[in-house]
């Protein structure tokens, strides 16, 4: 059925489906991926505990989110952190336009940061004469080439190394061909170093962010963000407003199941930890640090109960991993920032079910996303809950354009679905014409559309109360 | 100024929000966290060199009087020829008096004394090895943690392609949570805070692993015991 859509789901579902290599690509990863993450937690029983404290964790964060936030304001600013408050991306891209102008600055480097991703920063920064320089391997691979992220861990997991070989090539001048991953991450080192010892203005993201210490965590594997986050002399953290935790005891058991979830790995090579700018007796660091704390919809989900497990996210991408529509269409064909089952639920959130509720529809439901979500969210039950409000069968609409799929063909088949089964006279019939027609039914329409792709069910000649009475069962 | 006025704006319409959500009125049960390690000292050591190793760094258990010679052994195997340290770290001293000033097999130690707004090209081009102290180690994850200062900058154990990590056997605790609360870390953090398992890493294009992506190519324990 045609939705109201500004990109074409299912269109994109095509290309992608038929793109051989893009699949082969992307299910080598995933099952990469799904079992790193089974062999670092061996002990089911612990695991289900982790993920327990993990998810009472954040549900307790998101309980005192708004005195967590004013705590850590005040932390931060006590550190001599600059904290600044964006409601929409906008505002957050003029924050940090305005400190890139007031330090002269043409170019910010940056470390991976999906808020900035949902911010369109580069973008931004582009229509504005300024650069936004991507340092993460992944990220870099894929600006090069003018793309944006196919996977929130992985951003250019779609890509195999010929196709970075030849971006490589191409995009950065006087670089030989070469297959070489050892030689093509040389290349981007040696790129990369220039660009972080030349910038003034570093970005990064930010993972966890303690309000009883005023702390920025970040984690990675790379260096990048390290250097993102002590070469330059500005620092710019960009952050959801649900990454806030309350303690710094919150901590491990947090990275424990994210860096678990994410790669697979027990911890990752760096997890980095920057509480004030320099200090007046230190030799490097940036000399201001800087918070921008971004709403962006956050507290309309907060609103409700059930949705606001949305926020429980530590964007660890393993519910993209196990997923089997993911798994086939990768990142790019969600049309938006936030690709899998994560995005599925968060996305038309953000942008309204009109614009983006087609999303919720990719799902079999199989349940896979739940049941790895290290936080415990529920993703199939909100997948369920948006298709519900997409039809608004009652009054009781919180998402952005609920309703939008209400029709009155649909609305009358279900009507006529209640009064069949409230009389009895009217399902005798019922089942009496399906069972003598039902297998003749002529395939158009949207019966079509069904059977283009499934085998049809037989129906059967005679209903079940029509044989037990016929076998003498009395149901009185 | 005009954005100072807004981002109060901002401020305050984003925590009325929060406030009028009903979030502060959940019920939220506590749930106990898995039980931790806890192993005796030998344990930690052999755990923590067995993890550390397992991702490429190279752990040496050495003795505590004697570790410079561990170094120097090293520095002339690789031919190393600048090391960059902190002189009023706490191994500076140390390093200073086991490298003999006509020594011209040793490479050249470089103090990190100046701000790196005027150290920066010497930083990044000419420099081999940087030297920290270590402020401990961490056995379950397989990690050592590092509180730059003044006299040992946060560049010292990122930029070199080489970093050399001193780590006292004894520092090494459990956990990293049994390590924040004995230490008390709540009670102030530093400017920067690191845990640091390996060599910097990546595995963007298709999954191969390739060390020194951006920080260290190599990370060198050196566990004094």
């Amino acid at each position: 059925m045609g939705s109201k859509t500004s990109f074409d789901f299912d269109s994109n579902i095509d290309t992608a489906l038929n793109d051989g290599q893009l699949r082969k690509n992307l299910r080598n990863a995933m099952d990469i991926l799904v079992e790193k993450r089974r062999a670092i937690f061996p002990d089911s029983d612990q695991l289900q505990q982790l993920r327990a404290a993990g998810n009472a964790i954040k549900r307790r964060a998101l309980k005192k989110l708004p005195q967590l936030l004013e705590q850590l304001e005040a932390k931060c600013t006590a550190n001599g952190i600059h904290v600044h408050w964006a409601e929409d991306t906008s505002q957050a891209n003029h924050i940090i336009l305005e400190i890139m102008r007031r330090h002269e600055a043409s170019a910010v480097v940056k470390g991976k940061s999906m808020v900035s991703e949902e911010m369109h920063l580069n973008r931004f920064l582009e229509a504005h004469g300024l650069e936004g320089v991507e340092t993460d391997l992944g990220e870099f691979i894929i600006q090069l080439n003018h793309e944006t992220p196919s996977h929130i861990i992985v951003p250019a997991i779609h890509k195999n190394k010929d196709e970075v070989a030849a971006i490589f090539h191409e995009k950065l001048t006087g670089t030989p061909y070469t297959e070489d991953v050892e030689e093509l991450t040389a290349i981007a080192r040696r790129t990369l170093r220039e660009r972080f010892a030349d910038a003034k203005v570093g970005l990064s993201g930010v993972n966890f962010a303690i309000a009883e210490t005023g702390t920025l965590l970040l984690v990675e594997n790379e260096g990048n963000g390290r250097m993102c986050t002590t070469v330059p002399d500005v620092h710019v953290a960009v952050m959801g407003l649900e990454k806030v935790v309350e303690k710094l005891s919150d901590v491990p058991p947090l990275l424990r199941l994210l860096t678990g979830s994410a790669t697979g790995q027990l911890i990752t090579t760096y997890i980095n930890m920057i509480s004030s700018p320099r200090k007046a007796d230190e030799k490097d660091g940036p000399k201001e640090v800087h918070l921008v704390i971004l709403d962006n919809g956050r507290s309309s989900i907060l609103a409700d109960p059930q949705l606001r497990q949305t926020l429980l996210c530590i964007r660890c991408g393993t519910c993209l991993n196990h997923c089997p529509v993911y798994v086939r269409i990768g990142g790019h064909a969600y049309g938006h920032v936030y690709p899998g089952p994560i995005g599925k639920i968060l996305t038309p959130q953000m942008e309204g079910l009109e614009k983006a509720g087609v999303l919720a529809t990719a799902s079999s439901l199989c349940g896979a996303c739940g049941e790895v979500c290290p936080v415990k969210i529920p993703i199939p039950d909100l997948i369920r809950r948006l298709r519900y409000e997409s039809y608004d069968q009652e009054a009781a609409a919180v998402v952005d354009g609920g309703g939008y799929k209400k029709n009155f063909a649909e609305t009358m088949v279900w009507k006529g679905w209640e009064l069949a089964n409230r009389s009895p006279l009217l399902n005798e019939l019922g089942t009496r014409v399906a069972g003598a027609m039902g297998n003749h039914l002529p395939k158009v329409g949207p019966l079509k559309q069904w059977t283009s792709v499934r085998t049809a069910p037989r129906i059967a000649r005679k209903s079940l109360h029509q044989r037990l009475r016929d076998e003498g069962v009395n149901h009185e | 100024m005009n954005s100072q006025l807004s981002n109060q704006t901002a401020r305050q319409r984003i925590l009325a929000r929060l406030h009028a959500s009903g979030t502060e009125q959940t019920d939220v049960p506590d749930a106990p966290l898995p039980s931790e390690i806890s192993l005796a000292g030998d344990a930690k050591i052999e755990r923590l060199a067995a993890l550390m190793s397992a991702i490429r760094a190279e752990v040496y258990i050495v003795e505590s009087d004697s570790w410079q010679d561990k170094l120097k052994q090293l520095a002339r195997k690789r031919g190393w020829k600048r090391v960059l340290y902190g002189p009023q770290g706490p191994i500076g001293p140390e390093i200073e008096s086991a490298w003999p000033a006509d020594a011209d097999d040793l490479p050249k130690l470089v103090a990190y004394t100046q701000p790196v707004e005027s150290f920066k090209s010497e930083l990044f081009q000419n420099i081999d090895v940087g030297i920290t102290s270590t402020r401990g180690g961490v056995a379950e994850t397989g990690a050592i943690a590092l509180w730059p200062t003044p006299a040992e900058p946060r560049l010292l154990s990122l930029v070199p392609p080489v970093h050399v990590a001193v780590l006292d056997a004894d520092t090494i605790y459990n956990s990293m949570t049994e390590m924040m609360a004995a230490e008390r870390w709540t009670d102030g953090m530093p400017t920067n805070a690191l845990f640091i398992s390996g060599p910097s890493k990546t595995a963007d294009i298709e999954f191969t692993l390739v060390f020194g992506v951006h920080g260290p190519k190599e990370l060198i324990v050196l566990i004094r015991n």
